[in-house]
C-alpha cells in the first residue's frame, strides 16, 4: 500500500508554531495549582505543585498495580508455595524456576506435604504479566507493589526463595480477603484438614 | 508378492453405537489374550468413542467396579412365538431401551466393561442420559477426594481430572465434612499410598495378585472408611510393584523415586528400551532440559505387554551420575574429536594382521557391534564379549542381564558361549602377539585381563561411559553414550529386534559410539558406510545373515520391532 505523505503549508515548516505551542504546554503547568493523584499525599506540605523528588520521593502505587512477583507467608509465617509449579508453566518469558523437593517433601509445618526446594525469578526476564499470581491455587505469589528494581550483575537479579518470601512478607492480604468473605482460616487449609482429620473416628 | 495370504474370516456382530452401524468382531481378546465375547467398552473403542473408565485396564480381569463405563443401551426384543423378533412400523426390529424395572420410564445403565454385544444392540454413548449417569457417578467418586492436585504427582495424567473437566460438576454440592484417611502410607521399599485419593478401583490388587502373583493388597474396612493396604506387618515389595503406580488412575499410589521430582507436563517423553536384562521390555523416557526423571513401560505385546520390573524401572540413575565420563583424552591429555580419530586411525592403519583384539559391552547397540566387527575383520582380530548372568523370573527379567547379546552374536562379535575367546586375548596380551586392544564398555581388569597385561600394550582403545580401572588405563578414551542419548536397535533374548531414541544430549565431549565407529571403519579400511543410523542400519540389515533373511528395514522395525529368527 502506498501512503502519500501531505504536503506540509508554509505555516507548518516555518518551525517557529511549533516551538511556541510547547512552551504553550510548559507556562500552563508552570502555574497550574493543580497535583496529580499520583503524588497522593507526598506533597500536601507544599501550597503549590512542585517537581517530585525521586527516588527520595515516591509516587503513591495504585491499588491493582501489576510491580515486581513476590512468595508470600501464611499469617503464621510459613511457607505457602506447595511447589505444584503452574507458575513455572504459565511463565510466558520463563522467568520462574522451581526445583521440586523430591521425595522428602522440605516442610516447615505440621499437615503440609510438598514445598519447593528452591524457588527462582529472574527478575530481568519477568515481563510482569501476572500469570503467576492468577494461576497459584494457593495464592502464595502477588505482584507487589516493586516497581525500581535495580541491581549491579545479572546474578543478582535472580531472586531465590529466602530473597522472594522475605520481600513478599506475610500475606495479610489473602488473609483479611478471605475472613471477608467468610471462609476465615480458609487460607491455612492444612490446619483446617488436620483439625477436621483429628476430629474422625480412626480405623488404621 | 505372488499370492496374498488369505487372512480367516473374522466372525462379526454388528451394533449401534450413536446410531451409527457399526461392524465389530465377535470376540475380541482379554487380558490373558483369549478370545471372549466382546464388550459394550470395547466395541464403542472400536467405534472410535472412548467410554470413561477407572477399573477397567485392558490387560486385568474384569472388576467392575468403579461403575464409571455405565452407558444407556438399547436390546432387540426376544423372538415371539413365531421365531420373529418384535418389528418396529416401518419393519425394522424393534429395540427397547433399557429401564429400571421398579420404575418403567427412567433408562438404566449398564457396565460397558463387563456387557457384551449382541445383535442389533443399540449403545447411546453419548446421550444425555449417558451423560448425566456419568455426572453422577463422577459426583459420588469426588465426595472425599481431597483438593490435592496442587500437590498430587499424578495431576496432568490423572483420570479423576480429566473426567472431572469433561463430566464433572463445576462446583460440589457437597457441604459435609469430607474424609480424612490416611496419606503418605508407605506401603512398601518403592511405593507410598495416599487413601484418601484413592477411588478403589482395584486395579492394583488385580495386578498383583493376577499378574504379579503376589496376593500382597487388600481392601479394609467398611463404607467411606475402606482403604488399600498390605497385610499387617508385610511390605509390599515384589519385583513389579511400581507398575501399580502406572495403573493406579489416581494419584494414590506414587512412586517413592519419583515423588515429587518433577511434574508430569514438564516432561518429554521419548521412546526407548529398558537395558536392565535381555527382555528388552518396551519404554517411554521422561526427561526435562538433559536429566531423565523416569522410565515408563510401553505396550509391547510382543515383549512386555504393559508392564516392566521395578530393577529395570530405576536402573537410570547412572546415565545423570557426576562422575560421567564427558573429557575426550588422548596419550598426551586432552585433545579434540578431529584429532583423536585421525591419531587412531593412523596408529590402527599400520597395525598388523593378528595384532589387535576386541571386547565389545553387549549393551553396545547392533550398529557399534556390527562396525566392531567389520573394524576387527580387518586384522583378524579376536574379539569377544562379557557374560553378565542373573536370575530369570516368570514374568519378565530374563537370565542374561546384557540387554543385546544375541545382537553380539548375530554380528559375530561373540559366539553361543559369550567370553570363552576372553582368556585367548589375555594370553595373545601376555605372550606379547596382541599389541592393540580397542575396549568398548567394558572394565575388562574384571574379565581376565588385569593392569599389568593392559600395562603391556601399545596401543589401548577405551570406549565407555562410567570411570572405571580400565578406562584409566587408557591411551585413547572416547566417553560414549547411554542408550538415552542416542540412536540405534538392540536385539533382545527371543530375536527381536527393537529400536530406541534420542531423549536428550550427552555430557561434554561424549559422541555416540556408532558415529565415532564409522569415521574409524571407514578410514582404517576404507570401506564405504552411511553416516545416517537409519542408513546404517540398511546396510547392516543387508549384510548381518539372520537380519537379512527377517528383511529387516529401519523404517519397518516400527514402534514395536520385528523379530528375526535365530
Amino acid at each position: 500500500m502506498k501512503v502519500d505523505r501531505t504536503e506540509l503549508t508554509w505555516w507548518e515548516r516555518l518551525y517557529l508554531p511549533t516551538l511556541l505551542n510547547g512552551f504553550k504546554v510548559t507556562l500552563r503547568h508552570f502555574f497550574s495549582w493543580k497535583r496529580s493523584e499520583v503524588y497522593g499525599d507526598k506533597q500536601k506540605n507544599y501550597s503549590a505543585k512542585t517537581t517530585m523528588q525521586y527516588p527520595e520521593e515516591k509516587w503513591d502505587v495504585p491499588t491493582g498495580y501489576r510491580g515486581a512477583p513476590y512468595l508470600v507467608k501464611d499469617v503464621d509465617d510459613k511457607t505457602k508455595c506447595v511447589s505444584c509449579q503452574l507458575c513455572e508453566f504459565v511463565c510466558p518469558p520463563r522467568a520462574i524456576r522451581i526445583t521440586p523437593p523430591g521425595d522428602s517433601g522440605v516442610v516447615d509445618r505440621e499437615g503440609a506435604e510438598k514445598m519447593p526446594k528452591e524457588f527462582e525469578i529472574d527478575m530481568l526476564r519477568c515481563i510482569y504479566c501476572g500469570f503467576c499470581q492468577e494461576v497459584c491455587p494457593e495464592e502464595a505469589i502477588y505482584l507487589l507493589e516493586d516497581y525500581a528494581i535495580t541491581g549491579e550483575s545479572r546474578e543478582e537479579l535472580v531472586y531465590d526463595m529466602k530473597k522472594l518470601l522475605a520481600l513478599g512478607g506475610a500475606d495479610k492480604r489473602a488473609y483479611d480477603h478471605h475472613v471477608q468473605d467468610g471462609v476465615g482460616d480458609g487460607i491455612k487449609k492444612w490446619e483446617t484438614k488436620t483439625r477436621e482429620a483429628g476430629e474422625q473416628p480412626k480405623f488404621h | 508378492m505372488a499370492a496374498t495370504q488369505t487372512e480367516p474370516a473374522v466372525e462379526t456382530v454388528t451394533v449401534k453405537v450413536d446410531g451409527r452401524a457399526v461392524e465389530v468382531p465377535r470376540t475380541m481378546p482379554n487380558w490373558e489374550g483369549n478370545p471372549e465375547p466382546t464388550t459394550v467398552l470395547q466395541a464403542c473403542k472400536h467405534a472410535g468413542i472412548e467410554i470413561p473408565h477407572y477399573c477397567y485396564h485392558p490387560k486385568l480381569p474384569v472388576a467392575g467396579n468403579c461403575r464409571m463405563c455405565l452407558v444407556h443401551v438399547a436390546m432387540p426384543g426376544r423372538p415371539g412365538p413365531d421365531g420373529k423378533p418384535p418389528m418396529s412400523e416401518d419393519g425394522t426390529p424393534k429395540v427397547f431401551p433399557m429401564q429400571l424395572p421398579y420404575e418403567p420410564g427412567t433408562p438404566r445403565g449398564v457396565i460397558g466393561c463387563a456387557t457384551g454385544i449382541i445383535p442389533g444392540m443399540e449403545i447411546y454413548a453419548s446421550s444425555p442420559e449417558t451423560r448425566e449417569m456419568r455426572e453422577a457417578v463422577l459426583e459420588s467418586l469426588l465426595i472425599n477426594h481431597p483438593l490435592d492436585c496442587p500437590i498430587c504427582d499424578q495431576a496432568g495424567e490423572c483420570k479423576l481430572q480429566e473426567y472431572s473437566v469433561e463430566h464433572g460438576q463445576p462446583e460440589s454440592r457437597f457441604a459435609e465434612v469430607k474424609v480424612h484417611k490416611p496419606k503418605a502410607v508407605d506401603l512398601g521399599p518403592r511405593i507410598t499410598l495416599d487413601a484418601e485419593r484413592c477411588v478403589m478401583c482395584t486395579r492394583c490388587i488385580r495386578f498383583t495378585a493376577d499378574v504379579a502373583g503376589d496376593d500382597a493388597l487388600g481392601i479394609v474396612n467398611r463404607g467411606s472408611y475402606n482403604a488399600i493396604s498390605t497385610y499387617p506387618g508385610q511390605p509390599f515389595d515384589n519385583n513389579y510393584t511400581l507398575n501399580t503406580v502406572d495403573i493406579c488412575p489416581v494419584g494414590a499410589l506414587t512412586s517413592d523415586d519419583f515423588r515429587f521430582q518433577m511434574r508430569v507436563w514438564f516432561l518429554k517423553e521419548t521412546k526407548s528400551l529398558c537395558t536392565g536384562c535381555g527382555t528388552g521390555c518396551n519404554t517411554v523416557i521422561g526427561s526435562r532440559e538433559n536429566k531423565m526423571y523416569r522410565y515408563e513401560p510401553r505396550r509391547n505385546d510382543a515383549v512386555n505387554s504393559d508392564w516392566m520390573c521395578d530393577a529395570g524401572r530405576l536402573d537410570y540413575k547412572w546415565i545423570g551420575r557426576d562422575d560421567r565420563l564427558a573429557k575426550l583424552r588422548g596419550p598426551n591429555g586432552d585433545i579434540t574429536w578431529p584429532s583423536a580419530l585421525q591419531e587412531i586411525s593412523g596408529h590402527l592403519a599400520k597395525a598388523a594382521e593378528g595384532s589387535v583384539a576386541v571386547v565389545t559391552s553387549a549393551r553396545q547397540t547392533n550398529e557399534e557391534l556390527f562396525l566392531l566387527n567389520k573394524l576387527a575383520k580387518r586384522y583378524k582380530a579376536l574379539t569377544d564379549s562379557v557374560p553378565r548372568k542373573g536370575e530369570a523370573d516368570h514374568l519378565l527379567v530374563a537370565g542374561d542381564r546384557n540387554p543385546n547379546t544375541t545382537g553380539a552374536q548375530l554380528t559375530g562379535i561373540t559366539t553361543k558361549r559369550v567370553g570363552s575367546r576372553l582368556a585367548a586375548i589375555a594370553k595373545g596380551i601376555a605372550s606379547g602377539k596382541i599389541t592393540t586392544l580397542i575396549v568398548f564398555g567394558e572394565d575388562v581388569t574384571q574379565h581376565g585381563i588385569d593392569a599389568t597385561l593392559l600395562g603391556k600394550l601399545k596401543l589401548l582403545i577405551v570406549s565407555d561411559i562410567l570411570p572405571n580401572a580400565t578406562t584409566k588405563k587408557a591411551d585413547y578414551l572416547l566417553p560414549g553414550c547411554a542408550h538415552a542419548e542416542k540412536r540405534g536397535t538392540f536385539t533382545n533374548v527371543k530375536g527381536r529386534v527393537q529400536k530406541f531414541t534420542k531423549a536428550f544430549e550427552p555430557p561434554g565431549d561424549a559422541m555416540p559410539e556408532w558415529e565415532v565407529l564409522h569415521e574409524l571403519v571407514h578410514a582404517v579400511t576404507g570401506l564405504d558406510g552411511f553416516n545416517s543410523i537409519e542408513g546404517l542400519f540398511n546396510q547392516m540389515a543387508g549384510e548381518v545373515k539372520a537380519f537379512k533373511a527377517a528383511g529387516l528395514t529401519w523404517a519397518g522395525l516400527g514402534d514395536k520391532g520385528t523379530d528375526v529368527k535365530l
